[in-house]
């Protein structure tokens, strides 16, 4: 196991350095540079030139990388010019609101997701199944970014049941009800698409194993119809729906990108549209290498998780 | 039955989940008490040091914690005293010379006087300067006419200028002019733009990314004690999400309304501010190849251009009609000329004169940017106005940045017309970069267009180094009417800055400047 663990983990570094690569490609060949965009309407030549000569844009490409790559791996990620703060720091405030957002959306996901697919499946056919089958259609047709607006239109400025955005109270509040009250409608908004993708593919998988020998023997021994089903059933259903959840943790926290805008959610999807708008470099470098590493190491936990439940795949 | 008893249990749980949820519903909101003013700002700002932005954004926070050496008068863009009492200008135009206002101290303890003002501009201008490193200065060069700056005494300070230069006082009361604590600045190093001190009517207490800046009220301040205890300025990025929160009562105030949110703050509870600002939106035209290289033809776009209806239905009454390089908000220099009027069959007429019926035009548009306003329905309705009388237009769109490092190179080679639009402090600037001979792009300036006549080069040179204030209005009075005449331009719009408030909030006004002083706003 733990040389299994071991190759994953050196196979994740080729796969980040060329992260750095072709995200510092990018930001140095889109045009606008960060001089101009600093400088807006008064980016005269002479101006631009000053400014990049004291942000060091005026050194040779690959000087620049490796000056950025080689204190990256030091754990300085350098400073950015937009916010006026070490990037890191701004990354990790950030990526934590993000965590709490896309953490609740993903629970919330796979939680309904599994239940909703494992009743329908249970129930082929049956009232439940399509009952649960049309909300899904519903859910995974809705963009999140629209339901997310409904929502605030509806339960915070009619009902006022809810603030429209935000993560704390702007005054007084900061504890936890106060957090949960601002969590409530973004992370719904968030979860309702991988909810419905996550339900689709467990019932596919869950009517895949109930046809299964084991099930009928279980069946014929006379094991409670619960048992089979949430008992046996779903956890063999569980090793083809544990790498969809993988999918869908990376599509939540891609999707957190548009429901932060939406409830101004002070989280690392927004940052990195502003930085990109603004051209703060050193921010969508830091914050792109950031987030692809999560990706990664997310990626081994599943593959992991899915080879404790079935040993077969730890070849 | 498995299902049934599924179904009992999932009853119970959501039973609970739901109580839960009402427990969390019940205070909606915990209102913000009076005396506390909640700001919505359109974007997180960059930094509070005054001298480190460069965006409007930044400056409604500012103005309220710093003072700078002038100010503009209340509702004007005229300079009035503020940390400096007075001032003496020489015959020459060359030498200023302050008096300072004493017994004013920062909101660190530390005391304001002439060693802090020369401090202040030498970290700026000076490349030696042991904190020109806590920079980058992008809008120093505001102040590169200044040759030298010294304390004459503990409160009196001499400015020598290399030239003459006539909007140096209107700069000086630009967030680049206001006045930071140099013991701050020494003491936070870089950091300074997150533990900002100045010496205005209120002092920083808290920044939280992406959530809040809060300051309170500073009860020293030297020209009375600000009406509010505290201001929360919140940036929201989404202009739905800003109406949103504005609607619930989530922020007292918010500015740059989007025309379309305008008609949901109707009724009573709401009141809307408008001002116009010092702001031109404008379509440069490229005279050194195409088709707008004839007079006629640049004139015929002008009158073809209904821009009666571009400011009244795109905008939603939230411009003006422009009629030239230098808005109305500059009154003592602005000319007051009529607009062109829209008048498609004489621009058929001028088009036909010129021989240019179907001319292909290719026009550049913005997809966002500073004071561009709506620039894309903007664009297709311009697009829309000159093929009705013949102009065979096609729209390119770019990204802001993208656009501007297409646009300010120069138009040659690349398009026949493109948006753009400025905001400055002071007259001078826009067409003093933008309309004369030695701004083109390859000589570092924004004449993207190449328009190039000698007799308003002569105008504005004068213009900006003349001290009278009634010989540069007569100057500039002139260039506008030869300017208006040559039509390197379509002037389209000047824009009116709006904002709501809600009806606790009193005594809020906006400056033509486009600031935000707080410091006399109450909220009940």
């Amino acid at each position: 196991m733990g040389g299994y663990i071991l190759k994953r983990l050196l196979s994740a570094i080729p796969v980040l350095l060329g992260i750095t690569i072709i995200v510092f490609l990018i930001m140095a060949m889109i045009p606008g540079d960060p001089a101009t965009a600093i400088l807006g309407s008064y980016a005269t030549p002479e101006n631009v030139a000053r400014l990049n000569r004291f942000l060091g844009l005026d050194e040779p490409l690959w000087r620049q990388y490796f000056t950025w790559l080689g204190n990256m791996l030091q754990g300085d990620f350098g400073r950015s010019f937009r916010l006026n703060r070490p990037v890191l720091d701004e990354i990790l405030d950030r990526f934590s609101a993000t965590l709490i957002l896309a953490g609740t959306a993903f629970v919330l996901c796979a939680v309904l997701g599994i239940i909703a697919g494992t009743i329908s499946a249970a129930r082929q056919y049956g009232f439940a199944d399509k009952a649960i089958t049309s909300v899904v259609i519903i859910g995974i047709s809705v963009p999140s970014f629209f339901l997310g607006m409904m929502m605030i239109l509806l339960f915070a400025v009619k009902l006022r049941w809810f603030p429209v955005s935000g993560m704390y109270s702007i005054w007084g509040g900061g504890d936890l009800p106060d957090l949960l009250r601002h969590l409530t409608m973004p992370a719904l908004a968030l979860s309702v698409v991988a909810t419905g993708v996550v339900a689709r593919l467990s019932r596919g998988a869950m009517l895949e194993v109930l046809r299964q020998d084991f099930i009928r023997t279980a069946r014929a021994k006379g094991v409670h119809e619960r048992r089979v089903i949430w008992g046996h059933a779903l956890r063999a259903a569980m090793v083809s729906i544990i790498p969809v959840l993988g999918i869908q943790a990376g599509f939540v926290l891609s999707g957190a990108v548009y429901i932060e805008m939406v409830f101004q959610w002070p989280g690392v999807g927004r940052m990195l549209v502003d930085a990109i708008l603004t051209r703060d470099i050193l921010l969508v470098q830091g914050g792109v290498v950031f987030i692809a590493a999560c990706y990664v190491g997310f990626n081994i936990v599943v593959d992991v998780a899915q080879s404790l439940l079935d040993p077969r795949i730890r070849t | 039955m498995a299902f049934a008893s599924l179904t009992r249990r999932g009853l119970g749980v959501l039973t609970a989940a739901l109580l839960a949820s009402s427990a969390l519903v019940a205070p909606a909101q915990a209102q913000t008490p009076p005396g506390v003013l909640v700001v919505g700002q359109i974007a997180e700002p960059q930094a509070l040091d005054p001298h480190a932005v460069t965006a409007v954004n930044d400056f409604r926070i500012l103005m309220n914690i710093y003072d700078g050496l002038v100010r503009y008068a209340p509702g004007t863009l005229e300079v009035e005293p503020a940390l400096a009492e007075s001032w003496e200008i020489s015959e020459d135009g060359l030498v200023y010379d302050f008096t300072l206002r004493e017994g004013v101290t920062f909101h660190d303890g530390s005391a304001f006087d002439a060693e802090a003002v020369v401090w202040n501009f030498e970290r700026m201008l000076n490349e030696d300067h042991p904190y020109y490193d806590t920079g980058p200065f992008p809008l120093s060069f505001f102040f590169s006419a200044v040759e030298d700056v010294e304390a004459t005494d503990t409160h009196t300070v001499r400015f020598t200028l290399n030239e003459p230069f006539a909007p140096f006082l209107s700069n000086l009361a630009y967030p680049t002019g206001l006045i930071v604590s140099p013991e701050a600045v020494m003491e936070h190093g870089s950091d300074f733009g997150r533990n900002p001190s100045g010496t205005g009517p209120f002092q920083f207490e808290e920044w939280r990314s992406n959530e809040r800046v809060v300051v309170t009220r500073n009860d020293d301040y030297w020209d009375g004690v600000a009406a509010s205890e505290a201001v929360i300025f919140r940036p929201i990025t989404d202009a739905n999400t800003r109406v949103a929160e504005m609607l619930s009562g989530g922020i007292d105030v918010m500015v740059e309304v989007p025309p379309v949110a305008l008609s949901q703050f109707d009724g009573d509870d709401f009141s809307l501010i408008e001002q116009a600002g010092p702001h031109v939106w404008f379509l440069i035209l490229n005279m050194r190849e195409g088709p707008f290289t004839d007079q006629r033809v640049r004139q015929a776009a002008n009158y073809a251009i209904n821009k009666d209806a571009l400011v009244g239905d795109v905008l939603e009454g939230t411009a003006d009609v422009s009629s030239g390089p230098i808005a109305p908000a500059f009154d003592w220099a602005y000319a007051g000329l009529d607009p062109y009027p829209y008048d498609p069959d004489r621009a058929r007429e001028l088009l036909a004169e010129a021989d240019a019926e179907g001319a292909e035009i290719t026009f550049y548009v913005t997809e966002g940017g500073s004071g561009m306003l709506d620039p894309i329905p903007m664009g297709t309705a311009i697009q829309a106005d000159l093929a009705a009388v013949g102009f065979d237009v096609t729209i390119e769109t770019y990204e802001w940045n993208t656009f501007l490092g297409r646009v300010n190179p120069g138009l040659e080679g690349e398009a026949d017309m493109a948006q753009m639009a400025w905001m400055t402090n002071d007259p001078d600037t826009l067409p003093f970069l933008t309309l004369r001979s030695a701004a083109f792009p390859e000589d570092g300036g924004f004449n993207s267009g190449y328009y190039s006549n000698p007799e308003v080069d002569e105008l504005l040179e004068q213009a900006r180094v003349a001290t009278d204030q009634d010989e540069r209005a007569r100057l500039y009075k002139e260039m506008q009417e030869i300017v208006k005449e040559d039509a390197p331009w379509v002037y389209v719009a000047n824009w009116v800055q709006n904002a709501v408030h809600s009806d606790r909030v009193e005594n809020f006004t906006l400056e033509p400047s486009f600031f935000l002083l707080l410091k006399d706003v109450a909220k009940n």
